[in-house]
């Protein structure tokens, strides 16, 4: 680090080429990660803070792909911890002459292994991590690959490989044995025809004010791989580059985090290895957000669904991805805590991950912002009933089964103003309050909302 | 890489052994060369490469429509897609032909088009520039997905007259583009046409055909049509081979065309991109005078 800032002292402060006694360190180009034994410096470190078993990886001898060693996984049964490690190297690799991570794999039994890749380094923070989820392994040896999505950034490179497998719930396969070998970076040279996409593709929209915050999402890189197939991989912001239309209404970083500094419109796109990815983010910026109402009440009175005042009573979802649904929503900083908002609003909802027992609790309380006149929201507040589940009549809307709710129009919202809404818990829910599971929110379509939370006065 | 890639196809060959073409040969293509095939059954001492005498040379250096003179189309959806159920329709407008920047380009779109779902073109020299014999070849870089089709070929210039499969048909370069490693070369007449015809697929090794130029091409003489790529020559196909009469001793013309769909191909599907377009950098074709 030292050399190089002197270096760039010296080529700003002479306009001169680098020169000769600088050069970049390069490492060794070697591309093996397990071929039958673990690569130079290769070492294996189990994600036990996580809940990984560390003892499920063996080096297996009988059951091989090739030569006379392959990485045996044997994968807990549900509720006994997963398989979860990465395998990363002390001698940093240089791997940008290859295009793909590679290795065939085999289960036991037919299984999908959630999330396998390479790119995890504590010292970078990941910031080249590269994942395929979801891949399919069968009961027999198959090659798999998975490209790298610019393997110009992979100069000095540690983790070389690395996966996280499990039972994710009753149900889902667990107990059985995943082998992988020969495990390397090649240069396939069939490995082509890029295309890489933020927010999954999708053209969004944000409202924001100055000093706001969101991250971009939906990273993924797609390469046709020669034999007909796509494959997606999830990758690291750090591939790409941003650009915004307007530096002085909106910056993005090198880890895709948008930054609002001014009032006004920007577009913000990427770019990897020279091909622009699909997917933008129109994000408007109003000036400055006006901080939502203090609350008041003693946290001994409120079950919190969304707040900086308070802490949460459940963590909740607030993208279910309803079928249908056309909106999107940010979790946004700002200047005074985080606030959620909402573009092209028809329904959605905020799910609670653990249902909220509000026997004791009388008023529902939310903030709402709005910059159009006109604008008004249909909430629901839904008690899921004992089964813990979402029952709906998928025709007229309404709660079935145990499920009861209280629904409510929140109206008459002044343009540039919070306006606060204080529910009283009433109607059907005056008799079943003890398992909300769930706001629903329809209609708007753009609004900002915070201090959503269950109180007793 | 590419000489390890010929000596495996020297032992796929049937009867033919061959040395690789040099390919800093090809970068002068009127420089003489010859190459030795040996412990030939049809020919000892059969040289290739050895149509010297350019009688075509379309650079397609002018932008706009290619040369009227030698280039016509075929337009519309033929009968039953062409006899393969192929999806386009055809045109001879620039959205889907077109010569830019030294290049020609043939363009596959996905619009509604006469009651077709997509547009594409299809070029021929049919009555406007037909041999008998010859080395013909193209620098083409070719599209890609599920249930693209491009084609570089020929067909008996007496087809009006002599309908296929009788005509006879040459396929210098076919492609499937949810196999984009995968070249097909083939030929049809009667008794061997379809799925029937004389056919073989060549692998590229660490490349694909859809991500830069690759030279297809035959040398075609009396009793012989030897199909190369690039440096490799990957296959020869002799009356010996065919299941029927030999319909090579005529002239053919040309045709160059991307299809959409098809029995060959199948129908795209949500992850084929449009548009999809191949890239013609030249068609050359040769003659030597001993034999023409």
């Amino acid at each position: 680090m030292f050399l190089l800032s002197v270096a760039f002292t010296l080529v700003i402060g002479c306009e001169r080429e680098f020169s000769d006694d600088v050069e970049f360190a390069e490492f060794p180009p070697n591309g093996d990660v397990f071929i039958d034994t673990f690569s130079a410096g290769l070492d294996y470190f189990p994600f036990v803070d996580a809940g990984a078993d560390p003892e499920a990886f063996s080096v297996e001898t009988e059951e091989v792909y090739a030569g006379d060693a392959a990485m045996r996984f044997d994968v807990p049964a549900f509720g006994n911890g997963f398989v979860g490690a990465t395998f990363n190297t002390t001698a940093r690799r240089d791997l940008s002459g290859f295009d793909a991570l590679t290795f065939y794999a085999k289960a036991s039994k037919a299984a999908s292994i959630n999330s396998i890749g390479y790119g995890i380094s504590g010292e970078t923070n990941n910031k080249f991590q590269v994942t395929a989820n979801n891949l399919n392994v069968s009961t027999r040896w198959e090659k798999y690959i998975i490209p790298i999505p610019d393997a110009t950034r992979l100069i000095s490179e540690t983790g070389l490989f690395w996966l996280a497998e499990g039972a994710s719930f009753e149900g889902d396969e667990g107990g059985y044995i995943l082998w992988l070998d020969e495990i390397k970076f090649e240069k396939l040279g069939t490995v082509a025809q890029p295309k890489p996409a933020i927010f999954e593709g999708e053209d969004t929209t944000e409202q924001a004010f100055i000093g706001s915050s969101l991250t971009i999402g939906g990273l993924t890189q797609t390469f046709d791989l020669g034999n007909g197939t796509n494959q997606t991989v999830s990758i690291a912001p750090s591939y790409f580059n941003f650009e915004s239309s307007d530096i002085g209404v909106a910056t993005v970083n090198e880890l895709g985090q948008v930054i609002v500094l001014g009032e006004g419109t920007a577009n913000i796109i990427a770019i990897l290895a020279g091909v622009r990815a699909e997917g933008s983010l129109e994000i408007t910026s109003n000036g400055v957000l006006q901080a939502a109402p203090a609350p008041t009440e003693p946290q001994g009175n409120v079950k919190s669904i969304f707040s900086d005042a308070y802490v949460n009573d459940t963590e909740s979802n607030f993208s279910p991805g309803f079928g249908g649904s056309t909106t999107e929503t940010a979790i946004t900083t700002t200047n005074d805590g985080e606030v959620v908002t909402y573009a092209n609003n028809n329904f959605t909802g905020i799910i609670f991950d653990n249902t909220v027992d509000a026997s004791g609790l009388t008023f529902m309380h939310i903030d709402v912002y709005v910059q159009q006149d006109g604008t008004e929201i249909g909430l629901q507040i839904r008690d899921v009933g004992v089964n813990q589940t979402i029952d709906t009549d998928v025709n007229t809307g309404f709660p079935i089964g145990d499920d009861k709710d209280l629904r409510v129009d929140l109206t008459g919202l002044t343009v540039g103003q919070w306006t606060s809404f204080d529910i009283p818990l009433d109607g059907d829910l005056a008799t079943q309050k003890n398992n909300l599971g769930a706001l629903i929110l329809v209609g708007g379509p753009n609004f900002i909302l915070d201090n959503i939370y269950f109180y007793t006065e | 890489m590419l000489l390890s890639t010929s000596k495996k196809m020297i032992k796929n060959m049937k009867r033919t052994q061959y040395k690789p073409f040099n390919q800093v040969l090809f970068k002068y293509p009127l420089l003489v060369f010859a190459i030795t095939l040996l412990g030939c059954e049809t020919d000892d001492q059969q040289t290739v490469a050895r149509f010297t005498e350019l009688t075509l040379s379309e650079e397609f250096d002018t932008d706009g429509q290619p040369n009227p003179s030698i280039w016509g189309y075929e337009i519309g959806t033929g009968e039953n897609g062409w006899g393969n159920q192929e999806l386009q329709y055809y045109t001879d407008r620039p959205e889907n032909v077109n010569v830019q920047n030294g290049v020609l380009l043939i363009t596959a779109r996905e619009e509604s088009f006469e009651g077709s779902s997509y547009t594409s073109a299809r070029l021929v020299t049919k009555d406007k520039f037909e041999q008998r014999y010859g080395r013909f070849e193209a620098r083409i870089r070719l599209p890609y997905g599920q249930g693209i089709w491009p084609a570089f070929w020929m067909l008996g210039a007496d087809i009006d007259e002599n309908p296929w499969p009788g005509a006879g048909e040459i396929d210098i370069m076919e492609y499937r583009g949810q196999s984009p490693t995968v070249l097909i070369g083939s030929v049809h007449g009667p008794g061997y046409s379809g799925g029937d015809a004389i056919s073989k697929e060549f692998t590229l090794s660490n490349d694909r055909f859809d991500t830069g130029f690759h030279i297809f091409g035959i040398e075609w003489g009396p009793e012989y049509v030897n199909f190369y790529v690039d440096d490799v020559l990957y296959n020869q196909i002799t009356p010996e081979d065919v299941t029927g009469p030999w319909v090579f001793d005529k002239p053919f013309y040309i045709l160059m065309n991307l299809a959409v769909g098809g029995n060959f191909v199948g129908s795209p599907n949500e992850e084929t991109e449009f548009p999809q377009t191949m890239l013609v950098d030249y068609v050359r074709v040769y003659e030597e005078l001993k034999i023409n």
